[in-house]
């Protein structure tokens, strides 16, 4: 059995310098890193992204990923949606006392090898260590910093009647792979997180199309819930075809056997991408080339009826109103 | 009111089946069919239970029926 | 193309659309599903959107969620608060409000220990996992669940499980329709019955429907082509004047049901009384442990009891539930009563009447 997390690994003292040392810095470490000055000195050329996000997920390990793994990704991919190239990452751990050394290292080298697939920099870090069950195992905050690239900024309220939405690939994979894992609900699927970063693509399309209005990924809340927010921001409706979204077969198997909508799980790896519809076909090419984006497709359009609402339009013809969930989706036997 | 799957049977052993569709595999238990289904054969899951065994010429009869002209079943 | 695709193919739909469009001519219909999960595929499908103006479709009584009773809520919630008692249930349950606005989902934030399960068998491995603690599972649904409950405390006895307990909340449809079509503000002119409650109890149930009552009913299937032939078929039954019972699920549906289910359903169960929410007693329409299980009752071995409660003011789910009125009619519809802040469970239930409505309803502009 590995050697587990003390308090005293959280202190301050020599027992967290060896920490430091031993795990983060081994597999993070960079010269900016090394300087171990309280804060880093960066020296942006322009316009900065800037976003954070906590991560929590339950399992820590899952197939395609694990907490690590989404913490670099999930901020990664958020400043990438401003069409933002990411430059820098800070990461924050709480950790339990108690949590096994073993998968804490697991954990950090998983984060080093996804910031070097985004090609950031992790400069700057905190780790406190809480006393057991003050904390589920881990929590990291991750902030990223990015230099904005294209200007105006693809955002949320830039949707505009005529327009067309692009979605990079499959959708629920991520949701379904977390919530099959967890204990209680008993299968095993062959289904994986589609977990990565997206800012190598998205620079791709930002720089060969600066008309991009919206970039975003789905992450929590699934495809459903984040095009309703974007139809809010932009106060235009978005009519969707619901032949043309693709859910992998196991996803949707997997879903209708506990009751839930692919639409509305989350996705660690898509991209949804608004524009104009006479570069619709140019930025599919893009997309396409890439291997995050190789199922690429149109699925819908931005109409200036129903502002504020997402209609589905049925594979039979008829149509339905997809709104966004009251809170997270549970299975359901009725 | 109840969410049912039709799964494929993979194996048997004794009130327990492994079934199979579109990828997703499941154990699940067969205490409330009569007869036991033969691997392949498909198996209605409602709660990780099978309650029925596909009848698949039904099926197939159904939408004959429709596409045909029909008849009222009486009972 | 094989059957699934074929009851989902567009084409054939249409036709069945044409057809009811034509059996439709000099009528209307108003008929009614049962089922929640039909008013689910009613509405995901778009089924409801095509349908033409004459045919009405009204949301029944069918969602066992929607009917678990306050009293039911305050009893398990009064079980959830015990440092020893762990609550095993189903997801559908966790967020439906009990007196005062309270919920598994909220218990569970203010430390009740509570699993969401995907199967009642799934509460037996936490029972065994927590030898020290009492596991008791919510014993939801109607008939096409309660013998999957059944079954499971079979197999809890045949492993010696201790510390395994039910609260039996079950419903049973015959009786509960019965007690509806009692009521004459009713005008429901056809039955979409339910499909997986069939495969349990047959058709034979569902006799007086066509013979005491006249109404057409058919026992139907979940997909769209599904929906629109049992709509068809209702149609011409009553255009022809000849209301029947028709099994229109026959892949699933046997005319005599599952024998087998039913055997295990009733060694471990019996009919008794049951508390449906909006509407009251309804004598024989719920199952109470028999004698030779009654160890696994969980009133009796952790000493609850149902409480009378009061109703939720203003909240009009009975009326809802009987279909007498659609749930925009409800004054504290999409007002005080809305999917974030439910009155009645017509509202949590996510096939719950009023909120299928709210999630599916759209009022597009003229034209549409």
């Amino acid at each position: 059995m590995g050697k587990k997390l003390l308090l005293d690994q959280g202190s301050g003292g020599l027992a967290s310098h060896r920490l430091v040392a031993d795990v983060f810095f081994r597999h993070l470490g960079n010269t900016i890193l090394a300087r171990m000055d309280d804060a880093a000195l960066i020296r942006p050329k322009g316009p900065l992204a800037v976003s954070t996000d906590s991560f929590t997920v339950d399992p820590i390990f899952f197939p395609g990923g694990d907490i690590g793994s989404l913490s670099v990704h999930g901020t990664v991919n958020d400043v990438a949606m401003l069409g933002a190239r990411p430059l820098y990452l800070t990461c924050g751990f709480i950790l339990e006392e108690g949590f096994d050394l073993d998968d804490l290292e697991r954990i950090v080298a998983s984060m080093a090898m996804a910031a070097k697939k985004a090609g950031v920099k992790v400069i700057a870090g905190d780790t406190k260590v809480v006393p057991r069950g003050a904390a589920d195992k881990i929590f990291i905050n991750t902030t990223g910093i990015g230099e904005v690239v294209v200007s105006p900024a693809p955002s949320g309220h830039r949707a505009r009647p005529g327009d067309v939405v692009i979605v990079s690939g499959s959708i629920g994979d991520h949701g379904l792979t977390v919530l099959s894992q967890r204990q209680g609900l008993s299968f095993e699927a062959p289904v994986h997180s589609d977990c990565a970063s997206l800012n190598h693509l998205t620079l791709k399309l930002v720089k060969g199309l600066p008309a991009v209005h919206v970039l975003r990924d789905p992450t929590r809340g699934g495809l459903a819930t984040t095009v309703n927010e974007i139809a809010l921001q932009s106060g235009v409706g978005v009519t969707l075809e619901e032949t043309t979204i693709l859910v992998k077969p196991v996803v949707a198997a997997g879903c209708e056997i506990l009751g839930l909508d692919p639409l509305y799980l989350a996705n660690e790896g898509k991209i949804i991408c608004i524009l104009p519809e006479k570069h619709a076909a140019k930025a599919l090419t893009i997309m396409r080339r890439d291997p995050l984006g190789r199922e690429a497709r149109v699925i819908g359009r931005v109409t200036a009826e129903n502002p504020g609402k997402v209609v589905m339009r049925t594979g039979l013809g008829g149509h339905r109103l997809m709104g966004m969930l009251e809170g997270e989706q549970l299975p359901r036997i009725c | 009111m109840c969410l049912a799957v039709p799964m494929e049977v993979k194996h048997i052993e004794g009130d327990v089946a492994d079934v199979e569709i579109g990828g997703v595999r499941k154990q699940i238990r067969l205490d409330l069919i009569g007869d036991k289904p033969q691997v392949g054969e498909f198996v209605i899951i409602h709660a990780g239970f099978a309650i029925r065994i596909l009848n698949r010429e039904e099926a197939m009869e159904t939408i004959k029926i429709f596409q045909d002209g029909w008849n009222l079943e009486l009972i | 193309m094989n059957s699934s695709e074929a009851l989902r193919d567009p084409e054939l739909c249409r036709g069945v659309l044409g057809r009811i469009e034509e059996a439709m001519h000099g009528q209307s219909l108003r008929f009614m599903e049962v089922c929640g999960t039909h008013t689910v595929a009613l509405f995901r499908s778009g089924v409801h959107s095509l349908l033409p103006k004459s045919v009405v479709h009204l949301t029944g009584p069918g969602c066992p969620v929607c009917v678990t009773h306050e009293s039911e809520v305050a009893a398990y919630l009064e079980l959830a608060e015990r440092s020893d008692v762990i609550i095993a249930t189903f997801g559908d349950l966790m967020r439906v409000p009990g007196p005062g606005g309270a919920s598994l989902k909220k218990a569970q934030a203010e430390g009740a220990r509570v699993e969401v399960v995907y199967s009642p068998i799934d509460a037996l491995e936490v029972a065994g996992k927590h030898p020290g603690d009492k596991v008791v599972f919510l014993g939801i649904g109607f008939e096409t669940t309660a013998p999957t409950v059944a079954a499971t405390v079979r197999v809890a006895r045949d492993r010696g499980l201790a510390n395994f307990f039910v609260m039996p909340f079950h419903k049973l449809v015959p009786p509960a329709i019965d007690a509806l079509l009692s009521d004459p503000a009713m005008c429901i002119e056809g039955f979409m019955l339910p499909g997986h409650v069939s495969a349990i109890i047959g058709l034979e149930p569902y006799r007086p429907l066509a013979e005491k009552y006249g109404i057409p009913s058919v026992v139907a299937g979940f997909e769209p082509l599904d929906l629109l032939q049992a709509i068809l078929l209702m149609a011409e039954m009553k255009r022809q004047g000849k209301p029947r019972v028709v099994n229109n699920y026959k892949r699933v549906v046997a005319d005599e049901g599952n024998p087998k289910a039913r055997a295990v359903l009733y060694e471990v169960y019996q009919p008794g009384d049951a508390l449906w929410r909006g509407i009251g007693t309804i004598p024989g329409s719920g199952l109470v442990f028999s004698e030779a299980y009654k160890a696994f009752d969980a009133f009796e071995a952790l000493n609850v009891t149902l409480k009378e409660s009061k109703p939720l003011p203003g909240c009009r789910c009975g009326e809802v539930l009987k279909g007498i009125m659609p749930p925009s009619e409800c004054p504290l519809f999409a007002k005080a009563c809305t999917p974030a802040t439910p009155v009645g469970p017509c509202m949590v239930s996510t096939e719950g009447s009023c909120a299928a409505y709210h999630k599916y309803q759209l009022d597009l502009s003229p034209g549409h």
